[in-house]
């Protein structure tokens, strides 16, 4: 990290990668979420049932509800697992968290976050190194390195709350590495199999597919950078095509076969869920759900609601349920639909009219992510990292990106601190997002050395703020009589206030791209 | 990056380091009758809150002295008191009298956890970052991976927050009167190194280097003039400490007595378990213990421990300067550790804190000491279930120390300090001294790591079940007693050169 020798260019690649490895399996004996249930329950579904159970065993609530192809990475898992405790692989065995489960399951998420790691690696060659610094504290390269492995939110979501985040972003940073190095085909396929295994990555492939559509398959642009539409290569929309189908055919067709297709998209796409999971991710509907709440409270007040008609139940009752908003009407699935799709509308078609190479698709790619974040129905706060990771590679090319990232991070980071309730984890999640967070603001600071501070004052107070949030909501709120009466205050107030930094960073992307549009030549 | 960000980065790394290795079982979880010493510390707050000050060290109807009796010095004593109060508050079941015994549940061991972490971050860690950012040299960044190797030193966390101690306090104390005398304050040095004097009776294996550097330095300044009112004013700030922590005891010599006689229990034997030190190894050959008398056994180990001593305790009076206190401190307690009456493993703490100090001079030997200190440990560690943890903190501290501090490029001859010795191979004057210490580290490293896979894979025979204790100790005894004898060689081998330090910056 500090001293190393100048001579080789990469060696601490390996030191920042196994240190961050070594890292992780501090945290095996750490607190873990029902998700590590849910993952046991799917080697068991896929160890020992027949394909054709997979997508209708319900004896645990915690059904298989990823695509196929996650289902067969879980069923290759199950069969180094079974040297672990074959006890595990019992769908009978509801929460068997035996310790050599315990070690199984977070070593399978340390050593598949290797594919994380090569694609780290592949990133940083996309960007471009300062030359003649010979500070490797300073170079873009290194501080990736650093914001992408040792990313707060993924090391909590995936080796203390536990899930394989990690192993899934490698996949999508490879793809957009491929996009970088003109290697288009493999892009594709990488991100085609990473929608098969999970497809919450959906929200991202209108970037896709218009780049790929404008960038690829026409080869060439009018002089006034507008597409021309004779250059349409056909053989490369084939290639691409068939590659597509190639990996969604590969995954879904035995389920297709067995006539199971309407089960499963009955699993995956779960609309029946409320608009918000128990605790408001931090996006619009979070300040809309906060506005509907104190408008009945008010109207209340002033009597001119009446209390018995409203409807009772709690929306932050901590069960995933449906419910209905008092005063504002309610938001239905088809509603947020629409919201996201004009939310990424704009961003897709300047990629359409404009596009400005692989990092003009990676500003899209946020976009969407972001668009459909703040939109999206049912959004988990888990996944506020789509639009985090891909962002630090802007942040250490351009300075007003940069900028984003300190207030979406930072905020999107701390809007999953709830994830992690435990008093004993207290302390690590505190701390690991001081020093991330530490780490990211003194790094890009120094990167991006020049006239004025990366962040507006006010930036800075409403940052500043979440400090006191962390200290209100974890420590002297519990310790308040309160707790008892409105346990689910802090949480509320997190996501709001969360929220207000995410729709600004979202609003704040924005006008980056129109600015970018006005004045021609930029990234 | 500025200097404040990598410190603070290093330093919440290290805090996380612990706290994640802190998640791991303790010594004795669910281990009914006697348990580990997690209970003992337990037990001690039990005590010292329920009962009068009086009858801490006395056997009574309410103080069973052969359930973990306290066998620590006062502030120990103070300490457990202090826990206790806030034990209390939080939930009256973890120190009620008797029926506290045993006690386990998670809270309790957060609670016990934290206040691990609470007294390390307040006296062991500033402790670390002053004396490495203002007491070695080098560039910044030199500095600070130095401080990031010195915090990541594994055998004391394991020790602290695994199997459960409080060494970060008595070592942190140990280590700011280092820092206060290499800042020149010899009265505050001298102050905090009598309280890590009465927070653990085991730092008198550091007490020779004080005694001897401040000895020196008063007799440089001449006995007659300045440094006579030096010696008094250390003098007196050692009565005045002394009898500060031992203020409630003084009132009844018998009292203090009975103190004394339960810190320094001679009737335990000459050693227990399986020590890397010179009795246990020695024991594999000849069984001293069936040969000698007790008392004569005390009479050897004393005599062994001060002939040990002695060398570089005599250089020290003579060059009172902070490098040979530096080495002083290494010799004195390895020669402790090595001869000295009744040793625990865990023992090997206060060698490797003074090593510790060395690692910005010594990187390479240094790293070395230290990895064969935290694997002589493992048969403890094995025992309480410490595996990971032992596997991850060890592999991270061996990686980073030697990439971080450029251990391996820095290791010419002339940096490894080999001079000496070139002196006794005047017949082979081919050999690469360095050339072979970094092939005996490689294999040294090897022959570790595999005694430490086979410990925890095989099984050993049914007639030698110690077989894999004794390796290890034997093993560890080794790497001691070699690094003893290059550490006093280099004591005695004259200052650091400058223009070595200049090419490691």
């Amino acid at each position: 990290m500090a001293a190393a020798p100048v001579v080789d260019r990469w060696s601490w690649f390996p030191a920042l990668a196994l240190g961050v490895s070594l890292f992780k399996c501090l945290f095996i004996n750490a607190y873990h979420s029902t998700d590590f249930e849910v993952h046991r329950n799917w080697l068991a579904i896929t160890h020992s049932l027949p394909v054709s159970r997979w997508y209708y065993e319900n004896t645990s609530e915690w059904t298989l509800d990823y695509p196929p192809l996650f289902a067969w990475f879980e069923f290759g898992l199950s069969h180094v697992g079974q040297h672990f405790d074959r006890n595990m692989l019992v769908v009978e065995n509801l929460n068997y968290a035996s310790t050599s489960t315990v070690l199984f399951q977070r070593l399978s998420v340390i050593v598949t976050d290797l594919l994380f790691i090569f694609s780290v690696k592949e990133c940083c060659r996309c960007v471009k190194d300062k030359k003649g610094s010979l500070n490797i504290l300073e170079q873009p390269s290194f501080i990736l390195t650093v914001l992408l492995l040792w990313n707060f939110g993924l090391l909590i979501v995936d080796h203390i709350h536990f899930q394989y985040n990690g192993f899934l972003f490698g996949f999508l940073l490879l793809s957009v590495a491929k996009h970088f190095q003109s290697k288009h085909l493999q892009g594709a396929l990488l991100f085609s199999i990473l929608l098969n295994l999970k497809h919450i990555y959906l929200y991202v492939s209108p970037a896709y597919g218009i780049y790929l559509l404008r960038s690829y398959c026409f080869t060439q642009n009018n002089k006034d950078g507008s597409v021309k539409w004779k250059s349409l290569s056909v053989l490369r929309l084939l290639a691409l095509g068939s590659i597509v189908v190639f990996v969604c055919v590969l995954s879904f067709s035995p389920f297709i076969a067995m006539g199971q297709l309407p089960q499963i998209l009955s699993r995956l796409f779960p609309f029946k869920r409320g608009l918000c999971h128990a605790y408001w991710a931090p996006n619009i509907w979070a300040l809309y759900n906060l506005l509907d709440k104190s408008l009945a409270v008010l109207g209340a007040r002033l009597k001119l609601l009446e209390e018995a008609k409203l409807p009772r139940a709690s929306m932050t009752g901590g069960l995933v349920q449906e419910f209905e908003h008092s005063v504002l009407p309610s938001i239905s699935p088809s509603i947020t639909f629409i919201c996201t799709l004009l939310a990424i509308l704009p961003a897709v078609a300047s990629l359409w009219r404009r596009p400005c190479g692989a990092w003009g698709f990676l500003r899209c790619l946020v976009l969407c992510a972001l668009g459909s974040f703040m939109f999206g129905w049912h959004v988990h706060e888990k996944a506020i990292l789509i639009p985090i990771l891909p962002l630090s590679l802007l942040a250490v090319q351009s300075r007003e990106d940069a900028s984003i990232f300190l207030v979406l991070a930072t905020t999107g980071h701390y809007s999953l601190f709830p994830l992690l309730f435990t008093p004993a984890e207290l302390p690590i999640k505190a701390v690991l997002m001081l020093i991330f967070t530490i780490y990211s603001f003194t790094s890009l600071r120094k990167l991006h050395s020049g006239q004025a501070s990366l962040l507006h004052p006010l930036e800075v107070v409403y940052l500043l703020g979440l400090v006191a949030m962390a200290v209100i909501c974890e420590i002297i709120f519990p310790l308040s009589p309160w707790q008892h009466r409105l346990p689910f205050l802090p949480l509320l107030a997190t996501s709001v206030y969360c929220s207000v930094g995410t729709c600004y960073s979202f609003l704040r992307m924005y006008a980056i791209l129109v600015r970018e549009r006005e004045k021609p030549k930029q990234l | 990056m500025q200097t404040w960000s990598l410190v603070s980065i290093c330093v919440l790394l290290g805090v996380v380091i612990r706290w994640g290795v802190s998640f791991n079982s303790y010594s004795g979880a669910g281990k009914p009758p006697m348990f580990g010493d997690y209970e003992a510390q337990r037990h001690w707050q039990e005590v010292t809150y329920n009962l009068p000050l009086q009858e801490w060290y006395f056997n009574t109807t309410d103080n069973e002295l052969n359930y973990w009796g306290l066998d620590y010095p006062p502030l120990t004593a103070y300490h457990s008191w202090i826990c206790a109060y806030i034990a209390k508050r939080i939930n009256s079941e973890w120190v009620e009298l008797h029926k506290s015994r045993g006690y386990e549940s998670p809270a309790h061991k957060l609670f016990m956890r934290a206040t691990v972490l609470i007294a390390d971050v307040l006296i062991y860690i500033p402790a670390v970052v002053l004396y490495c950012l203002y007491l070695t040299d080098g560039s910044s960044k030199k500095k600070v991976s130095t401080m990031f190797c010195f915090l990541l030193y594994p055998g004391l966390i394991l020790i602290d927050y695994g199997h459960f101690q409080y060494n970060g306090v008595s070592l942190g104390f140990s280590l700011w009167g280092v820092v206060a005398l290499g800042l020149g304050w010899d009265a505050l040095g001298s102050m905090a190194f009598c309280l890590a004097l009465n927070y653990k009776q085991m730092e008198l294996y550091h007490a020779l280097p004080f005694f001897c550097y401040l000895l020196g330095k008063c007799i440089k300044l001449g006995l007659i003039g300045r440094g006579f009112v030096l010696l008094a004013r250390i003098a007196v700030t050692v009565l005045v400490t002394f009898a500060l922590c031992w203020l409630p005891f003084l009132s009844d010599p018998d009292r203090a007595l009975q103190v004394v006689r339960r810190i320094f229990p001679v009737a335990r034997g000459l050693f227990e378990d399986k020590v890397a030190n010179a009795w246990c190894s020695l024991n594999t050959v000849i069984k001293i213990r069936s040969i000698l008398s007790s008392d004569s056994q005390l009479y050897l180990s004393l005599a062994c421990t001060l002939l040990a001593v002695l060398p570089s305790s005599v250089r020290l009076l003579t060059k009172p300067t902070f490098w040979q206190f530096k080495l002083a401190l290494a010799n004195s307690s390895l020669a402790f550790f090595l001869f000295s009456y009744q040793v625990h493993e865990k023992s090997i703490l206060l060698a490797a804190l003074p090593v510790c100090l060395l690692l910005s001079d010594l990187p390479l030997m240094g790293i070395w000491f230290l990895q064969a200190s935290t694997f002589s440990m493992l048969p403890l560690f094995l025992k309480d279930g410490l595996l990971v943890p032992y596997f991850v903190t060890s592999l991270a501290f061996l990686y980073f120390s030697i990439y971080l501090l450029s251990a391996l490029e820095h290791s010419s001859e002339e940096e490894l300090r080999l001079r000496p010795y070139r002196r006794v191979f005047f017949c082979l004057p081919k050999v690469d001294l360095a050339c072979v210490v970094r092939w005996k580290f490689y294999v040294s490293i090897a022959s570790m790591a595999g005694l430490s896979i086979a410990s925890v894979l095989l099984v050993p025979p049914p007639h030698l079940p110690d077989l894999f204790p004794v390796l290890v100790s034997t093993t560890a005894f080794l790497h001691f007693s070699g690094a003893f004898v290059y550490f006093n060689v280099v004591q005695f081998s004259g200052p650091p050169s400058k223009r070595s330090q200049k090419k490691n910056n």
